[in-house]
């Protein structure tokens, strides 16, 4: 983004306060997150940079927090919890989701914005007041502090996400490969396998990830509707920083902030490959 | 050729609405034989993608009947249909290779897969793409692609083919080279084609007929050249090729030629082809290579003064916009000859015509 040679020297102040300004909001929502890092290897119970840890003195640093993390039995049970409920409800999120957005995408569709809306609206309700409801309703069917009760209100939370990322994949489908696939022969049902889902996937992944990601960072629902079997580790966390004040949350912290990084990086590299596969974008 | 009577496609009082209310296909009545290349051409709007659509399956008609080698298809599916259709937008399998888009077809029939490589292979040499089976749709170029789209709406042996404006996205050039690529696959083949489209001369080019139309109802079905030479109402004279229009008022009327006044006073001779009757307004039809400028005298038995308005040069020939009858849009080509005469802006000249060439039209205006 190099300043063109005609910008006036108005422009060229504003061009640097404009770089300043995004470096500043970048900063902004990085370091609470990078700081995170240092602090998870204090050697002090504290989650303040103690005086030996500034002078980077290797006695003010331990991975002491990280052993903790692996061998206590809780947070282990919450690691396992967390990945059992993000799975099913991702699986669960991901078909019923995909499911609607092809629906809503048929032109025919009545009361289309409605029925969206209606979608839509665990992303727009707030949580606590979905948590609420649900933990009434569920307490009402015997699913309140079951793992099964827990997967179902974080597939409820996460469909809207599915929704709208395969709902902006169809806008772009070209329905007239439908109707080709329909002249040379091939069943709806057939069309739908071999030319819809293959055309959609990319978006699929992209929801499946969204929905993955609500329920693996879900706080308040899991207090409401589970119980101590149903333990995630945003619960334990929570918990943690209210009980025993421990930087084994820090080091918990900084393993799943790596653990997204690269979640994140693999679902984008499959998502990527899959689109070139199917040559829906420049190889 | 095929016999006359061999009807492959039947519309049957075809008509459509979308709304309930407005028919944008008005009482279609249309038999097909095997083996013709029939176009519908007409403008956006007219009705006739709506025809093709409901032929292919993905258009219900709202009344009537449309029968396909006999039986009525009305209830047919279209994935039953067996109608090979090739889009104006190519609609080729993006995650497919052109190899395998082609072969979709052939599975869904259950084909074995050395008898299938085989078809591919010769359809896609058909269209002089051999090499090609390998390539992903994304990396052709329009005309490969429209060509790929042709290959494997004929790789099934479909009866029919339908062709929705395939030409449309392709430049000039090209174009006219994938017409005459289309019509020598029709020869070739003898595959029946319905082909829409609302370009004149890619009709006339192609088609065994044409059915003109407009506004939901067929204005004329006829071969090229009969559509050209005698158009039966004023649509069709204007929409198809060049056409110079005089209006004026019906004196006299014996059948074969009538004699008409036009606005300014001047009396034309023309042939009759539909007209309301003496008295009544009518609307005169006349291609402009077909006026002479400075005829001898005797020459033709329709001879007017007129006035040179405006000339543009086009290369083989010169457009000449003139004064005639008091219209001022009167069109006339004067070849780029040795033979004819240089003419200037606001030069007085004597033009002619033959009655032969002057068809008296329906009087709309």
């Amino acid at each position: 983004m190099a300043l063109p040679l005609h910008a006036t020297t108005g422009e060229r102040i504003w061009h640097y306060t404009f770089l300043l300004i995004c470096v500043l909001i970048f900063g902004f929502l990085i370091i609470p997150i990078l700081i995170i890092f240092p602090l998870s290897f204090n050697a002090q119970p504290y989650f303040t940079f103690t005086p030996e840890m500034l002078a980077l003195d290797p006695a003010g640093y331990t991975t002491k927090w990280y052993g903790e993390f692996f061998s206590s039995s809780t947070w282990q049970r919450a690691v396992r919890n967390s990945i059992t409920i993000a799975i099913f409800s991702t699986l669960i999120s991901t078909f019923l989701g995909t499911l609607a957005a092809l629906g809503l995408s048929r032109k025919e569709f009545p009361y289309k914005t409605a029925i969206m809306g209606l979608l839509i609206s665990p992303m727009v309700v707030p949580l606590i007041i979905s948590a609420a409801g649900m933990f009434f309703f569920y307490s009402r069917l015997g699913l309140q502090g079951t793992h099964i009760g827990v997967i179902l209100a974080h597939a409820a939370l996460a469909s809207p996400f599915v929704v709208i990322t395969v709902t902006a994949t169809l806008v772009g489908f070209d329905h007239s490969l439908t109707m080709a696939a329909a002249s040379l022969g091939s069943s709806p049902t057939r069309t739908f396998f071999r030319i819809t889902v293959p055309l959609i996937t990319p978006g699929v992944i992209s929801g499946a990830l969204f929905a993955f990601i609500t329920s693996f960072d879900e706080v308040v629902v899991v207090l409401f509707v589970g119980s101590v079997n149903q333990r995630t580790i945003p619960w334990a966390m929570f918990s943690g920083i209210r009980e025993q004040i421990s930087p084994t949350i820090l080091a918990v912290a900084t393993i799943l902030i790596i653990f997204s990084i690269i979640l994140l990086t693999m679902i984008e590299m499959l998502r990527r490959r899959n689109e070139r596969m199917r040559g829906l974008s420049a190889a | 050729m095929p016999s006359a009577n061999d009807i492959l496609v039947r519309f049957e009082n075809v008509q459509k609405s979308y709304d309930g209310e407005i028919l944008v296909v008005k009482d279609f009545n249309l038999d097909m034989e095997r083996g013709e290349f029939l176009t519908m051409l007409g403008p956006s709007g007219s009705g006739k993608t709506t025809c093709l659509m409901m032929l292919a399956g993905f258009e219900p008609a709202t009344h009537g009947e449309i029968f396909l080698d006999g039986q009525p298809i009305n209830r047919v599916p279209p994935h039953k249909r067996g109608i090979g259709m090739v889009f104006q937008n190519y609609a080729l399998f993006p995650h497919m290779t052109v190899g395998e888009n082609l072969s979709f077809p052939l599975e869904v029939r259950g084909m074995g897969k050395s008898e299938r490589e085989e078809k591919v292979k010769r359809a896609l040499d058909m269209v002089q793409l051999g090499d090609f089976a390998n390539r992903r749709p994304g990396q052709l170029s329009g005309g490969q692609a429209q060509r790929v789209a042709v290959a494997r709406s004929l790789v099934f042996d479909p009866e029919v083919v339908l062709m929705d404006e395939p030409l449309g996205a392709l430049d000039k050039n090209l174009r006219e080279q994938m017409q005459y690529e289309i019509k020598h696959i029709h020869e070739n083949l003898e595959v029946t084609i319905m082909y829409v489209t609302h370009d004149q001369s890619e009709a006339l080019t192609m088609s065994n007929r044409v059915a003109v139309f407009d506004d939901g109802v067929v204005q004329q079905l006829a071969p090229p050249d009969e559509l050209y030479e005698q158009p039966t109402n004023a649509f069709v004279a204007d929409f198809i090729g060049d056409n110079n229009r005089l209006l004026g008022t019906i004196l006299s009327a014996d059948g074969e030629t009538c004699r008409v006044k036009a606005d300014d006073g001047s009396e034309i001779i023309a042939k009759q082809i539909n007209i309301a009757g003496v008295g009544e307004r009518a609307t005169l039809s006349l291609r402009p290579e077909r006026v002479a400028v400075n005829p001898e005298p005797g020459q033709f038995d329709n001879n007017l003064q007129a006035k040179a308005l405006e000339l543009i040069y086009l290369g083989d020939h010169i457009r000449t916009r003139m004064e005639v009858c008091g219209h001022d849009d009167f069109i006339i080509k004067i070849p780029n000859s040795a033979l004819h005469a240089q003419l200037s802006e606001g030069d007085n000249v004597n033009i002619g015509w033959s009655s032969n060439d002057c068809r008296a039209l329906d009087p709309t205006d």
